[in-house]
């Protein structure tokens, strides 16, 4: 059985969640599984790695260039030595970065926006979503190594395996022009609250708040229920908020408990990114919107009116 | 300075998306659009070519039809455009689509490539990133906002937890986030223009590529809707909505 990779990025805080997400549905595809991690702090990594069921670790040390180039460059190495099955990666920035490189490194197609794998005789098929998530597609890749991006939260990380992975480490390969871009500064923007991704609770704001200034009820409400302020792209490239905040198809992909849509129509681009919401709340105007036919509970009506009623009953039990 | 922008005519995103049963490739009508998020790599293109020694080509790879889409691009105020469309590359996955891009940049002889992070209707978001990788140049992606810097370019790139200067010299390749810039509205002068742009349209053996070496590995399978959600409560509020969105926020136990 050949290996089941993982392409895992770190931050101060650790491997990625949606690299955990991977290598736990990796442990159902074969035995071989090994994370390909791209971080520092490479020892506290491989312990997290390992409990999550990597029974090897290949090391790669960032420095001081942007190092999708590079990490492209080492995994085409590691992959013609070792010849893995399948390459996961997670629909995020760098992971699309390497990705994609990659593909065109080996010339081998890449897929993305996929939700589920499995493995048999055949090779590995992949579950696609397309259309904003209205349809599936389902691909066999017969020869290997199969390149996959998958969608955040396809699956749920668990740790609790406490396998001790071999941890090797490998240098990026110098690939010269391309590798060059520099990182000169970074930035943390401290963000009050829940991360977008991890929240519980999320409340999103649409162009049907009206203008930028109404935004700050969906904060409030927010605020009020220990959860993260999202927005549609319509309001993102009106400017009003910024990129981060952005729920849909090229903003984030969520899925909170509760998750209310003030003042959001539901066109295809945010209904794929928040629809596997627990529940889903919204408000709207527009009694034909699509969001309602999501939504467990729909409220028409102004959300300038609903709303300071809702954050203001909300205050009086607290 | 070079400046090629990818842009692409995408069916009206308002309207429902269609396979074609047998072919498993998206139905493309007669009358496509230009892909909204790329009006922003538009906007950047022309806001570095500003210094009046650039040129902005854009580059496209789709059935022509009716031009359209590219030409709302050329209104906004770029040069003149290349569009790639054979039927060769009908249901072409993202790295044919890279490779014929990249093909298209090498002939313009692009100094910088700049491009959307995804599509709407295909939405890989990849091909920038395996153009990059193709033509041998750093992706500067992901860009909130972009500069000039000495002679090449320097960009804040969108992180998970904040955002990174990013510097690279030229040739280089950036994506553009939604907001990275106001895109201009076309003004009924750039409109007229755009009518006698120069639109250059080529077929893939027209860039020395193979259609029999663009063929990938992979077979599709099964295509099917995904399964939908159930449709909840509806109520009109009557000024007591609120009351039932507490109620059912006590039920999911978030209150």
């Amino acid at each position: 059985m050949a290996g089941i990779w993982v392409f895992i990025e770190g931050s101060q805080d650790g491997p990625s969640t949606i690299g955990l997400e991977l290598l736990t549905k990796a442990r159902g595809l074969g035995d071989d599984i090994a994370a390909v991690y791209l971080g520092s702090g490479e020892a506290d990594a491989a312990t997290i790695l390992g409990d999550h069921g990597a029974s090897r670790v290949f090391h790669m040390a960032p420095g001081e260039q942007l190092p999708a180039a590079g990490a492209a460059a080492g995994l085409a190495d590691l992959i013609a030595a070792h010849d893995p099955a399948i390459v996961m990666f997670g629909m995020s920035y760098t992971d699309r970065d390497v990705a994609g490189r990659l593909s065109a490194r080996l010339g081998r197609s890449l897929l993305s926006n996929a939700i589920d794998v499995s493995i048999d005789d055949d090779g590995v098929h992949v579950i696609n979503e397309i259309f904003g998530g209205t349809t599936l597609v389902e691909t066999v890749t017969a020869t290997h190594p199969a390149l996959v991006v998958f969608r955040p939260k396809s699956f749920t990380a668990e740790g609790g395996v406490g396998t001790t992975p071999s941890v090797e480490t490998v240098a990026l390969p110098d690939v010269g022009h391309a590798g060059a871009a520099r990182v000169i500064e970074r930035h943390e923007e401290a963000a009050t609250g829940p991360k977008l991704e991890e929240a519980a609770v999320i409340v999103s704001g649409g162009r049907g708040m009206g203008n930028a200034d109404n935004f700050a009820l969906v904060e409030e409400l927010a605020g009020l229920l220990g959860g993260a302020a999202g927005a549609t792209r319509a309001i993102v490239d009106s400017g009003w908020v910024p990129y981060s905040l952005q729920v849909g198809q090229t903003g984030k992909t969520v899925k909170p408990d509760v998750y209310i849509a003030c003042g959001i129509s539901g066109a295809m681009q945010h209904l794929v990114g928040m629809k596997d919401s627990g529940t889903i709340i919204a408000i709207n105007k527009d009694a034909e919107a699509p969001i309602f036919g999501v939504a467990d509970l729909g409220v028409v009506g102004d959300v300038n009116q609903v709303m300071p009623k809702l954050i203001e009953a909300l205050r009086a039990r607290s | 300075m070079n400046i090629a922008v990818c842009v692409k005519q995408i069916p009206d995103p308002a309207t429902p998306y269609q396979l074609d049963p047998e072919t498993h490739w998206i139905v493309r009508p007669e009358d496509q659009v230009l892909d909204d998020t790329d009006r922003y790599g538009v906007e950047i293109a022309l806001q570095l070519a500003a210094d009046g020694d650039s040129t902005v080509t854009l580059i496209s790879m789709s059935p022509a039809g009716n031009l359209q889409g590219i030409r709302q691009a050329l209104a906004m105020g770029a040069d003149k455009a290349v569009i790639v469309s054979d039927d060769a590359l009908r249901g072409a996955d993202a790295l044919t689509t890279a490779h014929v891009l990249a093909a298209v940049a090498r002939r313009e002889g692009a100094d910088l490539v700049v491009a959307g992070t995804e599509s709407t209707d295909g939405y890989s978001g990849v091909v920038p990133q395996q153009v990059a990788e193709l033509l041998g140049v750093p992706a500067l992606t992901y860009a909130r906002n972009v500069e000039r810097s000495g002679d090449g370019l320097r960009i804040e790139q969108q992180t998970a937890t904040g955002y990174d200067v990013v510097e690279a010299g030229l040739p280089a390749l950036l994506t553009v986030t939604a907001g990275v810039v106001e895109p201009r509205y076309p003004t009924f002068k750039g409109i007229m223009a755009a009518k006698t742009k120069p639109i250059d349209q080529l077929t893939i053996s027209d860039l020395g590529l193979d259609a029999a070496a663009l063929e990938r590995g992979q077979d599709i399978v099964e295509v099917r809707p995904a399964p939908e959600r159930q449709a909840g409560e509806i109520v009109e509020d009557e000024g007591d909505a609120h009351l039932r969105i507490v109620a059912v926020l006590e039920q999911a136990k978030v209150i």
